[in-house]
């Protein structure tokens, strides 16, 4: 667990020194937010309609834009190598990156997400299970990056492969993200099958994840 | 195929120093000793380590990819790589390549030399039975050099293994000269 901590607090102190990540993305995610209102005009109504899935929308493309990373430098600087001969097994290295992830780029963007909401007319009894919602699928959400990340690691450019493979395995969470994110309830049968995708993620995505981080190092 | 019919035991305190032209698959072997590559072929084995660690966790693996990141300080990579390894002795590093005044620089202000010294560094940092050094000697001044011998005898005397790809003369003969021959 400390080794894993040392490896989560390395890559929080790359990313505070680097900038990039978080900056990146939130910026990323406000642009998209204050351009949407701009671009489907001043209806109230309209806006609030659609404001949980504009920003479960913002928030998926937002955690796309880094995905790429999550694996990258470590792979080419022979981090990854000197990794993959620790003590750790490289499916907790991958829990580890992926929880470095969701700390650095999706909790912030869900932490903040209901407050960018007010720019959108987003329903103030919206905020609370539209917060937890989001919290709870973002952890999906970077586990997810990690696969696609691991799976593209050694292609230059692997941007858009990463896009293409773990789009079909976001479809889900924003689906029940943003159902689970309407105002009725704060518990919903959308928040547990989420909450559900979340915890299938944390033990699958390791473990497929290594694998795949394996054969490129062999 | 790199390399076929590749035969070769190293005792404890042994080095075996590996040569051959660009090409040969000294870098090739290395990896595979490692865990880090897919022999076609053949069998490794090390005897006396800790049997439930593969080779590869009982390794150190230097090669010319560093591991180290620059935006971050001297010693505070040398410190990750001490608590993820389980434990090191940051010291001991810093005073093997004689870090000492280099400590709280990032990583990305070194020139590529003193990038190699912080990179083996680690060899001092955690103590592992077998060292797998990929040429370790390019760009080293002659002290670091002479710094690097030092550590590598003391690891040997020690009962270590060591096995070093190399184009140069060593100043430490070593107990076995593996050649690889070109790619036929």
């Amino acid at each position: 667990m400390k080794l894993l901590w040392a490896l989560v607090r390395r890559d929080l102190m790359l990313a505070t020194r680097q900038g990039g990540g978080a900056g990146t993305a939130i910026g990323f995610f406000v642009t998209v937010i204050v351009l949407l209102p701009l671009g489907l005009g001043p209806d109230q109504s309209l806006l609030q309609r659609i404001a949980p899935g504009a920003l479960w929308i913002a928030l998926l493309l937002s955690v796309l834009l880094s995905a790429e990373r999550i694996f990258q430098s470590d792979y080419e600087d022979g981090s990854l190598d000197a990794m993959a001969l620790g003590v750790v097994p490289l499916e907790l290295v991958v829990l580890a990156k992926a929880a470095a992830h969701w700390l650095i780029t999706a909790l912030p963007l869900a932490v903040a997400a209901p407050f960018f909401g007010f720019l959108i007319n987003l329903d103030p009894l919206a905020i609370l299970p539209l917060s937890l919602a989001m919290i709870i699928g973002s952890i999906a959400l970077s586990l997810l990056a990690a696969l696609g990340a691991a799976i593209t690691v050694a292609l230059r450019r692997g941007g858009l492969l990463v896009s293409l493979l773990i789009l079909p395995f976001y479809v889900p969470c924003l689906i029940f993200g943003v159902a689970a994110s309407s105002l009725s309830d704060l518990v919903t049968p959308s928040l547990l099958m989420l909450t559900a995708l979340a915890l299938a993620s944390l033990v699958l995505i390791p473990v497929a994840a290594a694998a795949a981080l394996r054969a490129y190092l062999k | 195929m790199v390399f076929t019919d590749v035969n070769f035991t190293l005792a404890s305190g042994q080095l075996l120093e590996l040569r051959g032209p660009n090409g040969a698959g000294k870098s090739s072997l290395l990896r595979l000793i490692a865990g880090l590559g897919d022999p076609a072929s053949g069998v490794l084995s090390l005897t006396g380590g800790n049997a439930q660690l593969a080779i590869g966790q009982q390794t150190h693996y230097a090669a010319h990819q560093e591991a180290i990141k620059a935006p971050l300080t001297v010693i505070e990579n040398l410190k990750f790589w001490g608590d993820f390894l389980g434990g090191g002795d940051v010291a001991a590093a810093i005073a093997a390549f004689d870090l000492d005044g280099l400590a709280d620089y990032p990583a990305a202000l070194l020139s590529a030399g003193q990038k190699r010294r912080l990179s083996l560094s680690r060899l001092a940092l955690v103590p592992r039975l077998l060292w797998l050094l990929d040429e370790p000697t390019l760009g080293l001044d002659a002290a670091s050099l002479d710094r690097l011998m030092k550590l590598l005898r003391g690891h040997l005397s020690g009962g270590g293994l060591a096995l070093l790809a190399t184009h140069n003369a060593l100043s430490l003969s070593a107990d076995v000269t593996l050649m690889l021959g070109p790619q036929s």
